[in-house]
């Protein structure tokens, strides 16, 4: 489809114990965001925002940023989940024939709160929230769940970290960017077996925005809009002893109607580069099998073929991905934004050349229970 | 009053510390309810079984998530299954652990059921704990109705 573009995108540099507010984040974004699309705050004729009160520690968070992302006065709504279903719930108000130009703002001040007592409230009070689970050891179910069902190793997993630090290097806004050898992660401090620390990512703050236009305005406000050629999302079950936690329904199914939209058959061929939710090392590797780029179990095998290294067939992560930067509520858009930058050539150090075909990826929940797909195109 | 510099910090800005309290009561629900009161009164692990797909879920259900069915049939499970996936906690987080680390947790499909059981692992030495071992439930002797009646899961010795 080529109705609705992407044609401004902005970010903070990430990082821990950010001195703004997050009003001030929220602020500084979406004044970038409308100098990259050359817009003027009067152009936005309706915001989306990504506030999650849990996170932010306030109630009916969202309100408490209208001025700073100019939504006084126009229609705003919030979406409490991954910065990508905020950009799905924006491209669902331009394809509703209702407004023009949206925007869309996610905020994370992570290292304002404590994330293992924030993630702790994932899970259900009646049965496992006591039992002390939290993103990281029950990420770390997942991780060895994959690993004994595929036959994954712990080096495989760490060799994503490497490479996603190591491509951070060149990008200005990520909070690690690390030169490490895949014995450092190894030899990092263990966390909950067999996640060790340098298979996590950082608590990081930032701020992400996108700014959104149906065609008529796109084509004449901007020189080279990104366009949203398709968009799927799909969860599964919420108690993780419902779901083989190595398997990745939902994202194969959020890929299949992605894919379906933008006409993609052969996504390993036709994709140029991904940037996809890497929370944790091993999920990279999941997320590579849901996204069909390789079969299932095969996301060790990917890893070690180089394939979605810098100079590989299918870059992915050239960011530094989530292991890099994790603004929880925006690190989903900030995949968008970073995908939208490789496909106008405006991500200097860390460009692929030549993308033509982008696909950014979001998560939310525990062990990757929904998934939102972005297949975004020149 | 003017603000010293030690509070504003480097960056010149202050932190404002402050804290969130928030009781709350949940309600366990028809199912939630039967299953604790079983745990409590017999230590008996009881689950739902969908009459469309025959999946027992633990804890029960009264609607089946894949089929979107009410369930009315309640099954009894084993108190013993087997170790789908494990970890050590190892990572002090106050307030939200059930133990100071470390701790072992892991997922458990009890004989009978469908779906897994995220629960704790004990008398066992982290190094010795295996991804498909047997395990069995070790139940407080003061249970109270909750997640934690079940002490833990323990190696099961053939």
């Amino acid at each position: 489809m080529d109705e609705v573009a992407i044609i401004g995108v902005a970010q903070t540099r990430y990082q821990r114990d950010n001195p703004a507010s997050h009003a001030e984040m929220a602020y500084e974004v979406t004044r970038k965001a409308l100098e990259d699309a050359g817009l003027t705050i009067d152009d936005i004729d309706n915001t989306v925002t990504v506030c999650n009160d849990f996170w932010d520690g306030r109630t009916i968070s969202c309100m408490t940023i209208t001025e700073a992302t100019g939504s006084h006065k126009v229609p705003t709504t919030n979406v409490e989940g991954d910065g990508t279903y905020g950009a799905l719930m924006g491209a669902m108000r331009l394809l509703s024939g209702l407004h023009e130009v949206t925007l869309v703002v996610a905020q994370s001040k992570v290292s304002e709160g404590i994330p293992a007592v924030i993630t702790n409230a994932m899970f259900d009070p009646v049965y496992e929230r006591s039992l002390g689970l939290d993103a990281i050891n029950s990420s770390a179910l997942q991780m060895r769940r994959y690993m004994s069902k595929y036959g994954i190793t712990e080096e495989q997993c760490a060799k994503v970290s490497v490479k996603n630090h190591k491509n951070a290097k060149s990008n200005p806004y990520a909070h690690m960017p690390l030169d490490i050898t895949v014995d450092d992660v190894l030899k990092s401090r263990v966390l909950a077996d067999p996640i060790k620390l340098l298979d996590t990512s950082p608590v990081s703050d930032g701020a992400c925005a996108i700014i959104m236009a149906v065609d008529e305005v796109a084509k004449k406000r901007c020189s080279k809009p990104v366009w949203i050629r398709g968009i799927g999302h799909c969860a599964d079950a919420y108690h993780l002893g419902d779901r083989d936690l190595a398997e990745v329904d939902a994202l194969v199914s959020a890929a299949r109607r992605a894919y379906g939209m933008a006409g993609i058959q052969d996504p390993v061929r036709e994709i140029d580069v991904a940037e996809v939710y890497d929370a944790f090392s091993y999920m990279e590797l999941m997320w590579m099998e849901g996204l069909g780029f390789c079969g299932r179990g095969e996301g060790g095998a990917m890893i070690d073929s180089g394939m979605t290294g810098m100079n590989g067939a299918l870059p992915v992560n050239p960011s530094g991905g989530v292991l890099s930067a994790h603004p929880v509520q925006a690190a989903g858009l900030a995949r968008i934004a970073e995908a939208v930058l490789q496909l106008k050539g405006k991500a200097d150090a860390r460009q692929v050349e030549g993308a033509t075909v982008a696909l950014a990826h979001g998560i939310e929940g525990a062990c990757g229970q929904g998934h939102c797909v972005f297949v975004l195109g020149r | 009053m003017a603000v010293s510099s030690e509070e504003l910090g480097n960056t010149g800005t202050l932190k404002y510390p402050s804290r969130i309290r928030l009781p709350y009561t949940w309600h366990a629900g028809k199912a939630g309810s039967r299953f604790y009161q079983e745990i409590k009164d017999h230590c008996k692990i009881w689950g739902t079984k969908c009459p469309r797909c025959g999946w027992v879920y633990v804890p029960p259900r009264e609607t089946c998530p894949r089929c979107f069915l009410d369930i009315d049939e309640w099954v009894e499970v084993g108190d013993a299954g087997t170790l789908l996936t494990y970890t050590i906690t190892r990572y002090s987080v106050p307030g939200i652990q059930p133990h100071e680390p470390p701790y072992a947790l892991g997922i458990i499909k009890l004989d009978g059921a469908g779906s897994g059981l995220v629960h704790l692992l004990g008398e066992i030495e982290p190094e010795d704990i295996r991804v498909g071992m047997r395990v069995q439930a070790v139940f407080r002797e003061v249970r109270e109705g909750n997640y934690l009646d079940i002490k833990y899961f323990k190696p099961l010795r053939s």
